[in-house]
């Protein structure tokens, strides 16, 4: 094994083309858990069909009663450890929730109203102060502190380094000047989870140092919250937030000054693991959309599903979708086995985007001109998982991580 | 106040039934689920105990192969421990039998209040829990929309045609619950992941001191002679829009007379 390998960096180096050594002996036999809490999701999203998500999509409502319902049900708390009222439990468990809120119909809508409340507050937990601790995590784990995350800017995305948002330190507290885009859920959120500059990068030894994670207020006269008009998912908004000038207490940062960027570098891994999940949620509803449409639509004489132009990308999605599953499982079990899981969870996240996608292009085209009609709800699944090959990270950024971390081709940006 | 609520554990109606071709019985080889006419009286006695401020809800069931699918989920509702009948000389019991064995796991358990759903969602005789009164002796009310517990009275809204009867009887009593009077909650997380360590008791012919000869198919009193599928539905009747279709359909409800 070589060394990279064994520091977790690199998989699938031995220079022999042997198997890899590292992947683990899963064990695939049915988990009553597992079952229990797909089962108990179920229950709760069959009371909020496809046509209250059309509604909610259409109106640009907020699910507050799909949220409370989960919230009430200990589903937003799944992760939380069980001492601040969560549930205590994996990644992987989270994953089997948000992939049945998503395999439901509720697709992104319901997955993005509750998927920061499941495991977003995790850098608080690792690395905030007992007393935020004991304040934040009681509070999101019964569903009653929305929380948001801030670190993407408008000229700093991908290059997360690059953010402009700074905080200067004025006695007990930071001052916190600009701008972030794409918070989710912001005008209904009470914090946010934000990643500022409390050091300028020239001035900083790498340029990952200087930055810092506060815990906001988002409901401050200093922040200005602006929606973002969007292609999809529009019953949770996405908004551009302004700061200026926000005063926030030295008692709300996060772990260390200048240690936020390693901070939320913690949280990549698995948020990559349940988009992936998400994403496999939306391919299963809309492959089961196609499937009872092209059972039922007679053309003549016969469904159209006898038709192998149409069934034969149906069957190879729900391989794709397939594929895509175990690598989730891979990434999540990793992840909570305590084992490095980057590469899993890029290749998840890659692979469940682009498999729902496809599907739920493929159902689109299956269902014909109906598909093009939002009463078909298919269209609003092509929507909705468009944005999974962009949020929360490019398919292209993933390819270079692969070529890059994986492969150990050259670094090309 | 103790509750015992009767729970019927079915195949999943979502799934294709099927019948044992030898014996016209409904095979139950799958997993069985929770029958959704008996969350009503699981919920009904969660309330109850609820606002008595304090009680105990239990559950009993009959069912093959030792299923606890169904029991766990009404467990996750919050019902504190379960008894399972389950035994091999079980199958082929007609619904006085099963009253008969039902009947007898429930005196063992001594409650105020015994909750059922009117009918199950799988059999639809609609004539155990009465049965069930009668084995265990004691007062029984059908139907009811709402239920209150005063001194040692059950009151009950027995829903009718018209509306209700307010109807009493002295307590222990078997209530048949309707569906759709309550709404049943949704097992939560926690709720699930206690449900795994509540008791379910299970016991066999013989410890509830029933003979085997009386029950199952030998001691049915009930012979399922001839099974015939159900008239498939008619495709109904189009009526093409040449903008009088409104008169039309009119026209066909008043031959209805519905309206």
């Amino acid at each position: 094994m070589c060394q990279a390998l064994a520091k977790g960096k690199v998989r699938f180096t031995e220079p022999s083309g042997e198997p890899p050594t590292t992947f683990p002996f899963m064990d695939f036999s049915p988990s009553e858990d597992h079952e229990a809490i797909r089962d108990g999701v179920r229950r709760v999203c069959v009371q909020f069909p496809d046509k209250y998500w059309r509604e909610k999509d259409e109106q640009h409502e907020f699910p507050w009663d799909f949220y409370q319902a989960m919230a009430d049900g200990g589903w937003v708390g799944i992760a939380i450890p069980e001492e601040y009222g969560g549930g205590g439990q994996g990644i992987t468990e989270a994953s089997i929730v948000l992939e049945e809120v998503a395999a439901s119909g509720a697709a992104m809508n319901g997955c993005s109203a509750i998927h920061l409340s499941i495991f977003g507050m995790e850098p608080v937990r690792k690395y905030g102060s007992p007393e935020l601790v004991n304040e934040i995590l009681p509070k999101v784990a019964d569903g009653s502190l929305h929380a948001a995350f801030g670190v993407t800017e408008p000229d700093a995305g991908t290059d997360t380094t690059s953010i402009r948002t700074r905080a200067e330190r004025d006695g007990d507290e930071y001052v916190v000047t600009g701008a972030k885009v794409w918070t989710t859920k912001a005008p209904y959120c009470d914090v946010c989870l934000l990643l500022v500059r409390t050091t300028p990068k020239e001035l900083c030894d790498g340029p990952t140092q200087g930055m810092t994670l506060l815990l906001v207020d988002l409901q401050d006269p200093a922040v200005d919250i602006t929606p973002i008009p969007k292609v999809g998912r529009n019953a949770v908004v996405s908004c551009e937030v302004r700061y200026d000038g926000l005063r926030v207490p030295v008692s709300r940062r996060v772990g260390e000054e200048g240690q936020g960027f390693r901070y939320i570098l913690d949280g990549l891994n698995p948020e990559r693991i349940l988009i992936s999940a998400e994403a496999l949620g939306i391919g299963r509803v809309a492959l089961k959309k196609a499937v009872a449409y092209a059972n039922s639509r007679i053309i003549f004489g016969r469904p159209i599903g006898q038709n192998q132009g149409l069934a034969f990308p149906l069957a190879d999605s729900h391989a794709r979708l397939h594929a895509a599953e175990l690598v989730i499982r891979d990434a999540s079990w990793r992840y909570d086995k305590g084992l490095d899981c980057a590469a899993q969870a890029n290749l998840a996240k890659y692979l469940a985007s682009e498999a729902a996608f496809e599907c739920a292009d493929r159902a689109m085209q299956t269902h014909g001109g109906f598909g093009y009609a939002k009463e078909y709800d298919v269209e609003r699944y092509w929507r909705e998982s468009r944005l999974m090959k962009i949020a929360p990270v490019s398919q292209e950024m993933v390819m270079n991580y692969v070529s890059n971390k994986v492969l150990g081709l050259p670094r090309s940006y | 106040m103790k509750v015992v609520v009767c729970v019927k554990q079915i195949p999943d109606p979502a799934l294709p039934g099927e019948l044992d071709p030898s014996t016209n019985y409904l095979k139950r080889d799958d997993k069985l689920i929770l029958d959704e006419s008996d969350s009503y009286g699981v919920e009904m006695a969660l309330q109850l105990v609820e606002s008595a401020g304090g009680g105990d809800v239990s559950l009993v069931s009959m069912a093959p192969n030792g299923a606890v699918g169904g029991l766990r989920t009404a467990l996750a509702m919050g019902a504190e421990g379960a008894v399972l009948v389950s035994d091999a000389a079980l199958a082929g019991t007609d619904a006085l039998g099963t009253a008969k064995v039902l009947a007898a796991a429930i005196s063992r358990m001594s409650p105020d209040l015994v909750l059922a759903g009117v009918e199950s969602s799988d059999g639809y005789t609609g004539t155990v829990p009465e049965m069930i009164a009668g084995a265990l002796n004691i007062p029984s009310i059908t139907f009811a929309k709402q239920i209150q517990i005063e001194g040692g009275n059950v009151k009950v809204q027995r829903q009718t045609e018209a509306g209700y009867d307010d109807v009493e009887c002295p307590t222990p009593a078997l209530v048949s619950v309707t569906a759709g009077v309550v709404e049943p909650r949704y097992p939560s997380f926690k709720g699930i992941m206690a449900a795994k360590k509540k008791p379910v008791e299970e016991l066999d012919l013989s410890a509830l001191g029933i003979d085997s000869s009386s029950v199952g198919k030998n001691g049915a009193r009930q012979e399922t002679v001839q099974v015939t599928d159900a008239e498939e539905r008619q495709a109904g009747e189009i009526i093409e829009d040449d903008g009088d279709a409104h008169e039309k359909i009119i026209e066909f409800l008043g031959e209805l007379k519905v309206i």
